[in-house]
This record gives structure tokens, sequence and C-alpha cells, in this order.
């Protein structure tokens, strides 16, 4: 649910990335953090467990500058991905305008990609959202890893509606701002479209 | 998308922080400010910029969603109303109209009764306000130019400049 604000000129867009446990997204938002300059940022919020795995949600809010004569401000959320904290997934969706899929390349976590997007499809469509219309963009993380499954295979089965897909080593800020700016892109064209 | 945007107007905006103002000064708190429950900050009075806005909002909203996921399981609707308890701080949380959160923060100047009382008041006033942007939001998006005629022309060579 995009926020316009005409008495602060600005849209506020809010953007999660979800997928299965340790895949990457809180790496990909702390990347984002690091690269971003001071007054583009606000704080980088992390709701986690002692093992710094993350309990509720991580939270950045970034700004990107102006279209239209409109402060474009970002709220980007990630999911706890373990499988247990489904509730607070669904929590982190509501309102969200677009989505980032971040998936694990190893060959072991093939399984945890594919339940990860289906149990975002249904997340999404008990808050009314269909996955089909949402913004929606595919990173495919850890594709340094000696086990990682060749890309072709990936799509194959995680490559659901002809989305933008990015490659990425999000510990090393590989793909990272490609992926954000795809789903910007989506998001700000979605509006377009309203 | 199925759920319509939120539009916030320049008038709505003055409406909202009025309120907000009168409740701050008969509450004797030192902030008082309204989310949307998605965490987008709404309108505000008091000295809110020291406090980091934007985090506050996220973190108010995570906090609501998950006492609302506590209530499901309990069976009940909602817990309408939060409070948390400082060493010198307070905060009180109350959900407007389901749709929105009152947050008020106090010290020792003032008084738990008193702030439930003053927001049980001005509740009423933001929620019927809030109802009226809410329909206008819907109509707008409804209607042959849609809610966003203004952003209609967005172009890739725009969202380029965004990063460049």
């Amino acid at each position: 649910m995009t926020f316009i604000n005409y008495a602060a000129r600005e849209i506020n867009c809010k953007i999660v990335y979800y997928g299965p446990g340790l895949c990457g997204k809180t790496t990909n938002i702390q990347f984002i953090y690091d690269k971003t300059g001071t007054a583009a940022k606000g704080k980088l919020i992390s709701l986690a467990t002692e093992s710094e795995r993350t309990l509720f949600f991580d939270f950045l809010p970034i700004e990107l500058g102006t279209i239209r004569g409109f402060r474009t401000r970002f709220h980007l959320y990630t999911v706890p991905g373990q499988v247990f904290y489904d509730a607070s997934r669904k929590l982190i969706l509501k309102g969200v305008d677009g989505v980032v899929f971040v998936a694990d390349s190893q060959e072991a976590r093939m399984d945890a990609n594919i339940e990860s997007i289906r149990n975002l499809k249904e997340n999404l469509r008990e808050h009314g959202v269909a996955f089909d219309k949402v913004p929606y963009v595919l990173q495919i993380n850890k594709r340094d890893l000696p086990t990682a499954v060749p890309l072709p295979e990936i799509e194959k089965a995680l490559r659901l509606k002809n989305e933008p897909v990015f490659e990425a080593v999000a510990s090393l800020g590989t793909g990272v701002f490609e992926t954000l700016k795809a789903v910007v892109k989506t998001v700000l064209m979605d509006l377009n479209t309203r | 998308m199925a759920v319509s945007d939120l539009v916030l107007h320049e008038a709505d905006h003055k409406r909202l922080a009025a309120i907000l103002d009168r409740l701050r000064q008969d509450a004797n708190a030192k902030v008082t400010f309204l989310i949307d429950k998605n965490g987008q900050q709404l309108a505000a009075a008091g000295h809110i910029d020291s406090l980091d806005p934007t985090s506050l909002a996220a973190l108010t909203a995570g906090n609501v969603a998950a006492t609302d996921g506590l209530a499901k399981l309990l069976g009940e609707t909602e817990f309408a109303t939060l409070f948390h308890e400082g060493e010198h701080d307070h905060l009180h949380i109350n959900v407007v109209s389901g749709r929105a959160i009152l947050v008020v923060i106090f010290d020792e100047r003032s008084s738990l009764g008193l702030v439930r009382l003053r927001v049980k008041k001005c509740s009423i006033e933001l929620g019927a306000i809030l109802e009226d942007i809410v329909a206008r939001s819907r109509a707008q998006r409804s209607s042959p130019v849609g809610s966003h005629a203004q952003f209609a022309e967005i172009t890739d060579d725009d969202i380029d400049a965004l990063f460049n």
C-alpha cells in the first residue's frame, strides 16, 4: 500500500526481502546500509536473537531522490526465514508494495527455496494480494559457493512469472544494488499503471 | 494490487496535526503522533524529530501488529491499547478506527489516567478524518484517471537518475 503524502511531498513504499533461513536477506540490507550515504538513510534496526538470527524483522529506511517533485522513500524490511516464524512473516507482509525473493543457490537449500516461495504466495493471499500482481524480483544469492546449482536449473525451479533475476554474492555486495534498483523500478512502474 | 493506496493531502495533514497538538497540550504530553498500521507517519505534534520518527513509527507498527496476532490467538479482535512504562518516559499506544495508531509519549508531568481520558476523546475525531481519507483514496483509485495521475509518466530515465 503506497503512501503518498502531499503535505510532505513524499512517496513512501514498503519493500520486503523474503526467503528461507540464512539465504542472505539481512546481508542484503546490511550492505545497502553500509554503502548508502548518511543523509539518505535512517537507522538500521535489527530485531534479532542473541545468535544474530532475525527474530521479527530488520528495517532500513532509505531515500533515493525526487521524482515529479516528490521525495521517494523506501522502507526495506526483511522477514525471519526460519519456518516456525510464519506468524511474524505474515505480519511483515502487510501493506507490501514490492517483494525481493532471496534464493539460496546451494543444492541442499533448493527445497527450502521452493517451500519459502509457496509460503510467500499463501501469506500474500491472506493479505488480499495476488502473487501474480505484486512487483517482484528474484535474487539468486551465494553464487560463489562450490555447491551452487547452475543458474538455468534454479531459474527453472524458482522463476515463476518472468520476473527480473539477479545473481548475487550479497556478502561481497555483488548484485545487491542491482536487485534493489529492479524492485524500486517495478514498484514505481506499478504506481504508474494505477 | 488489491489494497488501496493511502493519499494524504495538505488539508488532511493540517486537520490531523491540529488535533494532535491539542491532545499534546490537554494531556500534558511531550509528543503525540499518528501513524498508519504499516508504520508510515501521518502527522505529529511536539519535538518528534529528536526521537527518530521513522524508526519509532516502524517499531510501533511492528509492536501493534504482534499484539494483534496475540489477540487473535486468544479469540479477541484486537488489544486496542498498549502501555509501556519507562523510568522517565512512558508510551501510550492506541489503535484508532482499526486503521491507524495514536502514540502519546509523556513523563511525570502527566499521568496514565489523564492520557487515557484525552486519547479516548480525540480518537473519535481522528477516526472520522481517517475514514474520510480512506474513502477518498478508494474513490480516486476507482476513478478513470486513477489515483496517481501525476506519476503516469515516470520513465526508466527517472528511475535510473535515482541511483546515479
